[in-house]
């Protein structure tokens, strides 16, 4: 990879700046600690998410060409994006501008009458955070940054949808060694074990959190959670590790849900992959936000003395 | 597309004589089971064409019914009759009447994509479930339902400011479907969170009521995509021969 990681575009995203602002606070700890500059898009907006594409495909699509567009104005080649939605439609956007003449079409009139530049399709990378650190620190550099191993602490890898679904808008995955894999990624399991931790065998790592629905059909993705909750306890995980604010904020809401609503405890602990990765490195929890969580996993971390 | 139903032998439509015997023979019950013959005569035509007029449905024509969207959807796994294979099949056929007796599940598509990961023709199964909810709904034939509401109220704040606060589209969407914010669960959630929450974050949460999140120099944007869907909706309105006007999104 010739790119440059060390100093990328930062994409946060709305989720990072409210639910899931404990991510954002530790994806930028877990930088400043690694010696990494995120540099954050101007006047950026909503990727549009799961929903504006039901109103409008186009629209969905200009969304993300706006905030591309301002990355390549600040002149960056890369975009780091820790959200899957966020990454999932700037993705997805890269593809149908180069893909579909009536999707560029449709952008480029929505740009200029706008008033602004239209995005041009391939001048920025978008990557997640998982791609940034990967590249930009890997499993070896990583390692001999650690000063608080994880060792002994089982961890399931949650991945979700978007983030490798549909395979098509992630040209650089499924290339082989060292690339990602759509069917079983395994990224986050590279980075947190080269933080000590034992990462289980998660067959659930992408299935659904049923996240497009979490509030307009909650019992179905109380079902859905919970099924992912129980199969992580089934497979000996302590702790779920997420790389998205919506499944992650998914699997708190429902947890409570499902012991509320269907009267299924389960004790499994929650963790953005950034927060695990950061109390490794030495950070403490309040640093990478623990305590923004939903769900407490004080007692955990306490009986491990992480963070 | 010859496929075989087994869903559309329906009890109603099974006979069974409690008494019967034919020449000497008793075959009560079970033994005289027959189907009654089904003849479909309200075919739309134009369902497929409508449907393919919506966003999502445009490549619904490349199905070649091999089932694996259904093999692979996340929400057949807790419904078996949430069925995406099956429902593009009478779209196809323009068998209406049939789809209608699903019109009521097919808005619960959680868009996880394990369809449009698995179909070897590039359908977009994902996007032909969206497009056909979406149908239903602009034809009258179903009630406004939640997932569509909330795509409204979301969109909406996007359009409006460029970006999304999301306590805020929780507040609206639960109004806007009649539920309350104290449901036991959402109560219970809140408390736990609270206890643990620094004062700094309340502030900072309790504050984006008056600080909402908003993307500087968006007015051209907002009035530029209000602009094109406006036009889209027009478009989509004619091509299900739909009067101009009607519920806006
Ligand atoms: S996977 Fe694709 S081709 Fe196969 S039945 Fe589903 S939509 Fe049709
Ligand atoms: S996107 Fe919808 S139809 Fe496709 S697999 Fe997921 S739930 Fe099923």
């Amino acid at each position: 990879m010739t790119r440059e990681y060390k100093r990328v575009a930062y994409y946060p995203g709305c989720a990072l700046e409210e639910t899931g602002h404990a991510y954002n606070r530790s994806t930028k700890e877990v930088g400043k600690a690694l010696g990494l500059e995120l540099v954050e898009l101007k006047n950026w907006n909503c990727c549009g998410a799961m929903e504006v594409k039901n109103i409008d495909p186009k629209v969905e699509t200009y969304l993300s060409a706006r905030n591309l567009a301002i990355a390549a104005e600040m002149g960056f080649e890369v975009v780091m994006a820790p959200c899957n939605g966020c990454y999932h439609n700037l993705k997805k956007a890269e593809y149908d501008l180069a893909a579909d003449p009536a999707t560029r079409e449709s952008v480029d009139r929505l740009s200029q009458r706008a008033g602004h530049k239209t995005y041009e399709s391939g001048s920025v990378a978008t990557i997640h955070a998982l791609d940034w650190l990967k590249a930009a620190i890997g499993e070896e550099g990583l390692r001999r940054r650690i000063r608080n191993s994880l060792a002994g602490l089982k961890i399931a890898n949650y991945y979700g949808c978007m983030y490798t679904r549909p395979r098509h808008i992630f040209p650089e995955k499924d290339k082989g060694p060292g690339s990602e894999s759509t069917a079983k990624p395994h990224f986050m399991d590279d980075l947190l074990a080269a933080a000590g931790a034992t990462c289980v065998e998660y067959p659930l790592k992408t299935a659904c959190c049923g996240g497009a629905h979490t509030l307009s059909d909650s019992d179905t993705s109380t079902r859905l959670v919970l099924n992912l909750l129980e199969g992580a306890e089934v497979c000996g995980a302590d702790v779920i590790a997420t790389e998205c604010p919506t499944c992650h904020t998914g699997l708190e809401i429902h947890q409570v849900r499902a012991e509320k609503v269907f009267g299924r405890k389960t004790r499994v602990k929650i963790l953005y992959f950034t927060q695990l990765l950061g109390m490794a490195l030495g950070l403490s929890a309040r640093r990478v936000g623990v305590h923004e969580n939903f769900s407490d996993s004080s007692d955990l971390l306490k009986a491990r003395r992480l963070g | 597309m010859p496929i075989h139903e087994k869903s559309l032998i329906r009890p109603e439509n099974l006979v069974t004589h409690e008494r019967l015997v034919l020449e000497g023979v008793d075959v009560s019950g079970d033994w005289s089971t027959f189907i009654e013959p089904r003849v479909v005569t309200d075919y739309n035509e134009n369902l497929q064409d409508e449907i393919a007029a919506l966003p999502g449905g445009e490549f619904l024509h490349r199905c070649w019914q091999c089932g694996s969207c259904t093999n692979a959807c996340t929400v057949n796994a807790i419904n078996p009759d949430f069925n995406p294979r099956y429902w593009i099949y009478l779209v196809r056929l323009g068998m209406e009447e049939e789809l209608l007796r699903d019109k009521d599940i097919i808005w619960q598509c959680v868009s996880c994509h394990k369809c449009t990961y698995a179909c070897p023709r590039d359908v977009n199964p994902e996007g032909v479930m969206k497009a056909t909810a979406h149908w239903l709904e602009l034809k009258g034939l179903t009630e406004r339902k939640p997932s569509m509401l909330f795509d409204e109220v979301f969109s909406e704040q996007v359009f409006a400011t460029g970006k999304i606060e999301d306590g805020r589209v929780l507040r609206q969407f639960f109004a806007k479907t009649g539920q309350s914010l104290f449901q036991d669960w959402l109560v219970a959630l809140v408390r736990s969170f609270v206890r643990r929450l620094p004062l700094g974050l309340m502030m900072r949460l309790g504050f984006a009521g008056v600080f909402r999140p908003r993307t500087k120099g968006w007015a051209r944007s907002s009035a530029a995509i209000r602009d094109h869907v406006a036009e889209r909706r027009a478009e989509e309105r004619r091509a299900l021969g739909l009067p101009a006007g009607g519920p806006e999104a």
